[in-house]
């Protein structure tokens, strides 16, 4: 399955470095998704987006992920040359990773 | 226990108006309260100010007021906003100016100034966060420098009997943590409670954000009415308890799922929110629904305030130039990437220097790019979309005329060109010592 299909997602920025929220929808699939979604994981899946470090935070008591993303966003909001320039869409990327069920 | 309830009336500039008035209204409030500053709208404004003096507040500040003004002032509610951006003083007295044309007595105005550090900031020896260059060094090309003042000046107007307080560059959940601190008298170094007053301002700042906006996904997360989004409302016990709520019969939602993507929105380490009033801990916080669009927000936490403020540094940073064109129908894409390979040469026989420039097609991988748009078929229609950074003006309007020139010099069928140039502000930021900036509040009374 996606990670879509277990979490929802928000993006946010602030200079040159976006986070991304991972939340899950049932707390009981929190400890699932802290186990396969990885900072490793995230900065391959944003190869050619991210280009800094890619540092995650851990909220188990709102069931949540946040990974801070340094160098994400063509050097910030109000330079930037994208078309997002804020990377709000990044949020919608994350939750295309696929999930292993069976160590549900 | 002493409760007080705040309203969120705008959570960006251009945000809409009616969701305020029907807080005003409907929301049984104290505060309204209008967050409308990011990060480069305050360099902008500037620029405005320094063309006529009378400028440099938000362009819809008037709008704003002519639409709330009556209503707070007869129910009684206060007013904060940092629509003030460049020029708090000549916002206060467009207020003013408003409050009279509505034949509105005894309104006090107050305007919080003192966030403008560029003088300090160029002649002290501080450095750019971002690159650890010196600022002096770059001080011919800054706009403007403000430093995120914190809760004291308006809890200081409020207490002097303030209707409206219109500040600068604040922290955004100052504008919220102020009042609580004003009513209930919390001590400004109880960390504990100024943190919790904290995490009430940033679930609120962004307005609609936590009621149902910035959320809808159709199937896995449906928000009925968004074209009449209610803002929220937070309940703030004097324990900093907290219940965020909205208007009933507005549109959207405030469930658990809502508060914790806005409580984590814009945020790094959820244990070491930075303002300028506290640290804030957002890492033990829980939320629980107490009722339909009600949510309880609870366990939020804080640690002694940071010794430096943050300053927001608008710079000058050349142009960017833009132009689009779109191909549709059978072998829409390839005409797209000759369309792209043909302007990658115009613009190099015509010597148009661009330090940086992207080639994007919209609808195929202008997004995320190539790899993860892979796999997921060609699309009937692409928009062309080339754009550069240059120094010049001239150079930038180039890249624009490039791709317009595509109508009769390009690829078969192409529409719908459109063209940009325009010049770059924008921000860095720097820390200074708090010593150096020093709020000031100017009162006015229609």
């Amino acid at each position: 399955m996606k990670l879509r299909d277990i979490a929802h997602s928000r993006t946010g920025d602030k200079g040159d470095i976006s986070n991304i929220s991972v939340i899950a929808f049932d707390p009981k699939d929190y400890d699932l998704i802290a186990r396969q979604v990885t900072a490793d994981r995230v900065k391959a899946h944003f190869t050619g987006i991210v280009h800094g470090d890619v540092v995650r935070y851990e909220i188990p008591s709102l069931g949540a992920l946040n990974f801070v993303m340094q160098q994400a966003l063509g050097g910030g909001v109000t330079r930037s040359l994208a078309l997002d320039a804020h990377g709000k869409c990044l949020s919608s990327a994350i939750l295309e990773l696929e999930i292993t069920k069976d160590e549900r | 226990m002493k409760t007080i309830r705040i309203g969120s009336g705008a959570g960006y500039s251009g945000d809409r108006i009616e969701p305020a008035v029907e807080l005003a209204e409907k929301g049984d409030i104290q505060y309204l309260v209008f967050e409308c500053l990011a990060e480069r709208t305050i360099a902008i404004a500037q620029q405005a100010k320094l063309s006529d003096p009378a400028k440099g507040f938000d362009p819809l500040l008037a709008d704003r007021m002519q639409a709330v003004l009556k209503i707070c002032h007869d129910k009684g509610i206060k007013i904060i906003t940092n629509m003030g951006a460049a020029n708090p003083a000549a916002g206060a007295a467009k207020i003013g100016e408003i409050a009279n044309s509505l034949g509105l007595k005894h309104l006090k105005v107050a305007a919080v100034a003192g966030d403008d550090v560029l003088e300090a900031l160029i002649s002290g020896p501080y450095h750019i966060e971002e690159t650890g260059e010196p600022v002096a060094a770059m001080s011919n090309k800054l706009v403007s420098a403000n430093a995120y003042l914190g809760i004291a000046p308006i809890v200081e107007a409020l207490g002097n009997g303030a209707d409206v307080v219109i500040t600068g560059r604040v922290a955004d959940p100052a504008l919220f943590l102020a009042p609580l601190v004003h009513e209930f008298g919390w001590a400004m170094d109880n960390w504990d409670l100024l943190g919790k007053g904290t995490v009430v301002g940033h679930l609120l700042e962004c307005a609609g954000q936590v009621t149902g906006g910035y959320f809808a996904d159709p199937g896995p997360k449906d928000v009925a009415n968004l074209a009449r989004l209610g803002f929220p409302i937070a309940e703030v016990s004097e324990d900093g308890a907290a219940i965020i709520t909205k208007v009933a019969g507005s549109g959207g939602r405030v469930t658990t799922a809502t508060c914790k993507e806005q409580l984590l929105y814009e945020i790094h380490d959820p244990a070491r929110y930075l303002t300028p009033d506290v640290i804030a801990d957002f890492s033990k916080v829980t939320v629980t629904e107490a009722g339909l669009d009600r949510v309880s927000v609870t366990g939020a936490t804080g640690h002694p305030r940071p010794d430096t403020l943050k300053v927001s540094v608008g710079y000058v940073d050349g142009y960017i130039g833009e132009g689009q064109i779109s191909y549709a129908g059978p072998n829409a894409l390839a005409r797209g990437r000759l369309a792209l390979d043909i302007v990658a040469e115009r613009l190099k026989l015509t010597g148009v220097d661009t330090g940086e420039v992207r080639f994007d097609l919209v609808g195929l991988d202008s997004i995320h790019g190539a790899q993860l748009a892979a796999g997921h078929g060609e699309p009937y229609e692409v928009r062309v979309r080339v754009v550069g950074r240059t120094t010049t003006m001239k150079e930038a309007i180039r890249i624009g005329n490039e791709v317009e020139t595509l109508y009769t010099n390009g690829p078969a069928s192409g529409g719908g060109a459109t063209k940009s140039a325009r010049q770059v502000v924008a921000m860095l930021s720097a820390l200074l010592p708090r010593g150096e900036a020093v709020p000031t509040i100017q009162y006015e009374e229609a």
